[in-house]
C-alpha cells in the first residue's frame, strides 16, 4: 500500500511559488470539465465557453477589464490586511458605505455641476469606506473583538442601509417609485475612453497605478517591511518598534478606502445612480483574488483577470449552454480551494511512502 | 575513552541494562543534497541508561535525533528497537514504539492551557478531571510544579519546558530524548531534574541526553557518544573523563577560554531607580522597586530562576513595556522610561531577547531583513525617507557572519533555517557589531555549544572593555561567574543588591535565587 507524506522543506521553494497557482488553475479546469460532464455537457465545449469564449472578442475584453478592476483594487487593500494578520472580511460593506458617502454630492447637491465633483466623490468614497472599516478595527484594538465576525456582520448592515436609503430618503421623485436615486450628472460619472479600440474608463489605469505603488511599498519601503513583520511575528514586530494596534488601524483604513474607491467607481461607470444592489459581491470575491494572487500586487493583477473571466464564463454558459450561472461561484470556490492546497507545496514536498504504518521495509 | 574502531564499539565499556540494546542505530547516513549531516553513525542505547549525545552545533546530533524520532528518514542504515529492525516513519510511530522527546524549541499552543496542550498529545485527546489529577501527580512527584489551567502564553521558558517534560512522561515512554533540557534551569532546578531522570532510569527508562554542559553530563550520564562533523568520533564513560577532555573530543582541539581582566569603569550608563511595573498578564510577575546601576565598561548579571520577572524586566528596559515614570529607567543620563524601543536604541542601547525565533528574529525572513528589524531606527541609514536599504543590511550580515563565524548554507538564508547556535551568534552579533553603549541581553548562550558560547561571551567582554555597559539576564550560573563583574539576583519581581562577583559563590547566589533576594513579601519562611 502506498501513502503520501508531506516533508517540510528547509526553504520556501521558489519554483513552487510560481508553479502552485498554475497547478491550481489546471486542477480547476479539470474539475470544471468533470462538472460539465456530470451536467450532461461536452466537457470541452463547457471549458471553452466558460474559460475562453468570454475573452475571444474585444467586447469580452472590455467586460473583463470592467469586472477585474474593482476586484483588483479591493484585493490590493485586503492583501495589506491579510499580510499584517488583520482579517478584514467586510470589504463588501466598506464598498457600499464608500459608494453611499461618495454619492452625496450628485444626489444632495445636483446643481453643483463642476469638474471638482469627480475627484471629490472619489475622496469622499475612500473616506467613507475607511471610516466604516474603523468600526471593526477599533473593536479589535480596544476590546479585542474578533474582526472576522464584526467586519463580516457589518456587510449586512451596510447593504440594508443602502437598501433603506434608495427606498426612503434618497429615492428619486422621477423614478416611478423604483428604489433608485436620481441619475448622476455628467461630472459624476466615468465615461469610457478608447485605447486601441478597447473602451476603458479611468478606473482601469487607477488600478494599474495602485498595483505599481503597492508593489514598490511592499518591496522596498519600511512600511511594507512593517506589514510583513507584524503579520509573521507580532512580538518581533514590537521588538522592532512597530505597533500592532496602529497596523490594525492602518490596514483596515487602507483596505476600507480602496473598497470605497472601487465601489464608487463601479457606480460611476456602470450604474450612474444608486440602487439596492450595486455590487455582485466584489468585496467577497476580492478575498479569493487576494489569496489567488499570493497577496502580491502583481499576482493580484493576474488573479483579478482570472476571476473576472469566471464571472463572464458564468454568463457565457448560461446563455450558450443554458446552465446555471451559479456554477461560476462553485468554480471560484474550487479555485480558491486548489490555490490554498497547492500552496502547501511551497513549504512542503510530497513523498510517496510504500508500506503501511508500523510495518517495516527492512524486515 | 575509546576511539571508535568499527563494530566492536563500546563492548569494552561497562554498560547498564543487560545485553540487548533498547535502541541501536547502525551505520546511518543522512544526506541533504551533497551535504552529509550524518555519515555512518552508529549508536547503542541500553535500557535504563542515561546516554549523552555530545557535539558542537552542526555536528549532526539534531539530525540523528530527528531520525530516531521519525521526523527524518535516513538515506541509508538501520534502526533496531529491542533488537528488531524498525522503520520509524513519523513521530507518531516513534511514540507508539515508546520513544518520547522533549524539544529545545517547544511545540506548544500558546493560546491553550497546560492541560489542553497535554491532552492533545494523548490518544484520548480530551480534557478530563482525571487528566488534571494525573498531571498534578506526575509533575509533583517529579518536582516539576505546574498549574494545569495556566495558559502557555503566560508561562516562562522554564515553565514551558516543564509542560513538555510532563507531556512526554504521561505517554510512559521507554526512551526519552532530551534536547538541552537544563539550559533554562537554575542549578537547583537542574538538580531536581537530575533526580527525576535518575529515578526514570532506575525504573528502566532510557534517556538520550543532549547537552552542552559537560559538567552535568559527567555527573549524570552513564555513557556518552561524541559526534563531530557528522561522524561519531568517540564513545566513553563520561565519569572517567574531565570536562576538558570531553570538550576536546567534541571540538577536536582546545577551545579558547574566555579571557577577562577588569575594565576601566566609566559613568553610570544604565540606572534603574525604583522600577515598578504591575504584571500585564494573568500569570505574570510584577516588578517591585528595582534598583540597579551599570557603569560603562562593566558587566552586571542578573541571575534568577525562570519566571521570576526576567521577561518583565527585559520588557521594561527595552521599551516593549513602559513603566509609569520616565525616570525609572535612565540610559546615558536620559530618562528613558517612557521612550519607545527605537528611541532607546537611538540613545545607544541595544537589546537581545531570550527567545531567538519570533522575538529576536522573524523565522520566515532572511538575515538581511532581520538586520533591518532591529537597526532601521538606529540612525545608521538602513531605512531612509521611508525606504529600506537592503544592500546596507546585507553588508552588515557579511560583517556579523565573519566576526561571529555564523555558519549558513546559502548566502542570505531565512532565520529559521539556521541552527540554534548559529542563529544566536547572528542575533548577538547583529547588536554587538553596532558597538552599542548599552547592551541588555537575556540568556546570551542558551542552547549554544561550547565553541559558540565562548565566541559570544568573549564578544560581550570585549564590548564592555571598549566602554559599553552590559546587563545580562541569565539563568546559567557558570556563564555568570565566567563573565560578570557584579551579580544581582531576581526573585518574584524583586532584585537583590548587586555584589562583586569575586566575593560571591554559586551557593550564595543559589540561596538568593531561592527567595533570599526578596526584601519583603510572602516568602519569609
Amino acid at each position: 500500500m502506498m501513502r503520501l507524506e508531506l516533508v517540510k522543506r528547509t526553504h520556501k521553494s521558489r519554483l513552487m511559488s510560481v508553479l502552485s497557482p498554475l497547478l491550481a488553475v489546471a486542477a480547476t479546469v479539470v474539475f470544471a470539465g468533470v462538472v460539465f460532464a456530470a451536467q450532461g455537457q461536452n466537457p470541452f465545449t463547457g471549458v471553452w465557453y466558460f474559460f475562453l469564449e468570454p475573452v475571444s472578442s474585444l467586447w469580452g475584453v472590455e467586460q473583463l477589464i470592467t469586472k477585474a478592476t474593482p476586484l483588483i483594487i479591493i484585493a490590493l487593500g485586503l492583501s495589506v490586511c491579510y499580510l499584517s494578520n488583520n482579517w478584514n472580511i467586510g470589504a463588501e460593506g466598506q464598498l457600499t458605505i464608500g459608494a453611499i458617502v461618495g454619492s452625496i454630492p450628485p444626489i444632495l447637491f445636483p446643481n453643483f455641476v463642476n469638474p471638482i465633483v469627480l475627484p471629490l466623490m472619489l475622496v469622499m468614497a475612500m473616506a467613507g469606506g475607511a471610516l466604516y472599516a474603523m468600526i471593526p478595527a477599533k473593536l479589535k484594538t480596544v476590546f479585542g473583538t474578533n474582526e472576522i465576525l464584526t467586519s463580516l456582520m457589518l456587510v449586512y448592515c451596510a447593504n440594508l442601509f443602502l437598501d433603506w436609503m434608495v427606498r426612503g430618503p434618497w429615492r428619486s421623485p422621477q423614478g416611478y417609485n423604483f428604489p433608485i436615486t436620481i441619475d448622476f450628472h455628467e461630472w459624476a460619472v466615468l465615461n469610457p475612453v478608447s485605447i486601441g479600440g478597447v473602451y476603458v474608463n479611468l478606473s482601469a489605469p487607477i488600478a494599474l497605478i495602485l498595483v505599481a505603488v503597492l508593489a514598490v511599498v511592499m518591496r522596498s519601503t519600511l512600511k511594507g517591511f512593517e506589514i510583513r513583520v507584524l503579520g509573521q511575528s507580532p512580538r518581533a514586530g514590537t521588538f522592532a518598534g512597530f505597533s500592532n494596534r496602529r497596523m490594525t488601524t492602518f490596514a483596515f483604513a487602507l483596505s476600507g478606502a480602496l473598497a470605497g474607491l472601487a465601489g464608487m467607481m463601479v457606480v460611476m461607470s456602470e450604474i450612474g445612480k444608486l440602487q439596492p444592489v450595486i455590487s455582485p459581491g466584489y468585496g467577497f470575491t476580492a478575498i479569493i483574488v487576494a489569496f489567488l494572487g499570493r497577496l502580491n500586487p502583481v499576482g493580484i493583477l493576474i488573479a483579478g483577470l482570472v476571476i473576472a473571466s469566471s464571472y463572464l464564463g458564468g454568463e457565457a454558459i448560461q446563455t450558450s449552454l443554458q446552465m446555471s450561472s451559479k456554477l461560476a461561484t462553485v468554480i471560484q470556490g474550487v479555485l480558491l480551494f486548489f490555490v490554498l492546497a497547492a500552496d502547501t507545496l511551497i513549504l512542503y514536498r510530497v513523498r510517496i511512502v510504500a508500506g503501511r504504518e508500523g510495518e517495516s521495509l527492512h524486515a | 575513552m575509546s576511539e571508535v574502531t568499527g563494530d566492536s564499539t563500546g563492548e569494552m565499556l561497562r554498560r547498564v541494562g543487560g545485553d540487548t540494546p533498547l535502541l541501536e542505530v547502525r551505520h546511518v547516513v543522512k544526506r541533504f543534497g551533497r551535504f552529509a549531516a550524518n555519515d555512518d553513525v552508529s549508536l547503542k542505547v541500553m535500557p535504563g541508561e542515561i546516554h549523552a549525545l555530545l557535539g558542537e552545533n552542526g555536528a549532526g546530533k539534531s539530525t540523528l535525533v530527528k531520525i530516531i524520532y521519525g521526523s527524518l528518514q535516513p538515506t541509508a542504515g538501520d534502526i533496531l528497537w529491542k533488537g528488531e529492525p524498525v522503520t520509524i516513519a513519523s513521530p507518531a510511530e516513534a511514540r507508539a514504539l515508546g520513544i518520547g522527546m522533549v524539544f529545545q524549541h517547544f511545540s506548544l499552543f500558546e493560546a491553550m492551557t497546560v492541560i489542553e496542550n497535554i491532552a492533545l498529545a494523548l490518544p484520548e485527546g480530551r480534557v478530563t478531571r482525571q487528566l488534571a489529577d494525573t498531571i498534578s501527580r506526575v509533575s509533583e512527584s517529579y518536582g516539576l510544579s505546574l498549574d494545569p489551567d495556566a495558559h502557555i502564553a503566560d508561562l516562562s521558558v522554564g515553565e514551558r519546558q516543564r509542560v513538555e517534560i510532563v507531556r512526554c512522561l504521561l505517554q510512559n515512554p521507554e526512551l526519552i530524548i532530551m534536547d538541552e533540557p537544563t539550559s533554562v534551569l537554575t542549578p537547583q532546578e537542574a538538580d531536581q531534574l537530575f533526580v527525576t531522570l535518575r529515578r526514570l532510569a532506575a525504573e528502566g527508562c532510557a534517556i538520550l541526553y543532549i547537552s552542552h554542559r559537560l559538567e552535568e553530563v559527567r555527573a549524570l550520564c552513564h555513557h556518552a557518544t561524541i559526534m563531530r562533523r557528522a561522524k561519531v568520533v568517540a564513545e566513553t564513560d563520561p565519569a572517567t573523563e574531565t570536562v576538558g577532555t570531553l570538550a576536546q573530543l567534541m571540538v577536536g582541539n582546545e577551545i579558547t577560554r574566555v579571557t577577562r581582566e577588569k575594565g576601566k569603569l566609566g559613568p553610570e550608563a544604565i540606572l534603574i531607580k525604583g522600577l515598578t511595573l504591575p504584571s500585564q498578564e494573568a500569570f505574570g510577575v510584577s516588578l517591585q522597586d528595582i534598583n540597579l546601576s551599570v557603569r560603562a565598561g562593566e558587566i552586571v548579571a542578573i541571575a534568577g530562576i525562570a519566571g521570576n520577572g526576567q521577561k518583565e524586566l527585559f520588557g521594561a528596559l527595552s521599551g516593549e513595556e513602559r513603566p509609569e515614570r520616565a525616570d525609572m529607567v535612565i540610559f546615558a543620563g536620559e530618562a528613558a522610561g517612557r521612550m519607545r524601543i527605537n528611541e532607546r536604541r537611538l540613545l545607544g542601547a541595544a537589546f537581545v531577547p531570550e527567545e531567538r525565533l519570533g522575538h529576536g528574529a522573524v523565522p520566515g525572513l532572511r538575515l538581511t531583513e532581520n538586520v533591518v528589524l532591529t537597526r532601521h531606527g538606529t540612525g545608521e541609514g538602513i531605512a531612509r525617507r521611508g525606504f529600506t536599504r537592503f544592500g546596507r543590511a546585507g553588508r552588515i550580515v557579511e560583517k556579523v557572519v565573519s566576526l561571529f563565524d555564523v555558519r549558513k548554507g546559502v548566502v542570505d538564508p531565512e532565520a529559521r533555517s539556521l541552527s540554534g547556535g548559529n542563529l544566536q551568534k547572528f542575533v548577538v552579533g547583529r547588536e554587538v557589531q553596532r558597538t552599542p553603549k548599552i547592551l541588555i541581553i537575556a540568556q546570551p548562550t542558551w542552547g549554544v555549544d561550547a565553541g559558540a558560547a565562548a565566541v559570544i561571551r568573549q564578544s560581550l567582554i570585549d564590548l564592555s572593555r571598549q566602554g559599553a555597559a552590559i546587563l545580562i539576564i541569565s539563568q546559567d550560573l557558570d556563564e555568570i561567574f565566567e563573565i560578570a563583574d557584579r551579580i544581582a539576583v531576581i526573585s518574584r519581581g524583586q532584585l537583590s543588591a548587586a555584589e562583586d562577583a569575586d566575593t560571591l559563590t554559586p551557593e550564595k547566589v543559589g540561596l538568593l535565587m531561592a527567595g533570599g533576594a526578596e526584601k519583603h513579601g510572602v516568602a519569609a519562611a
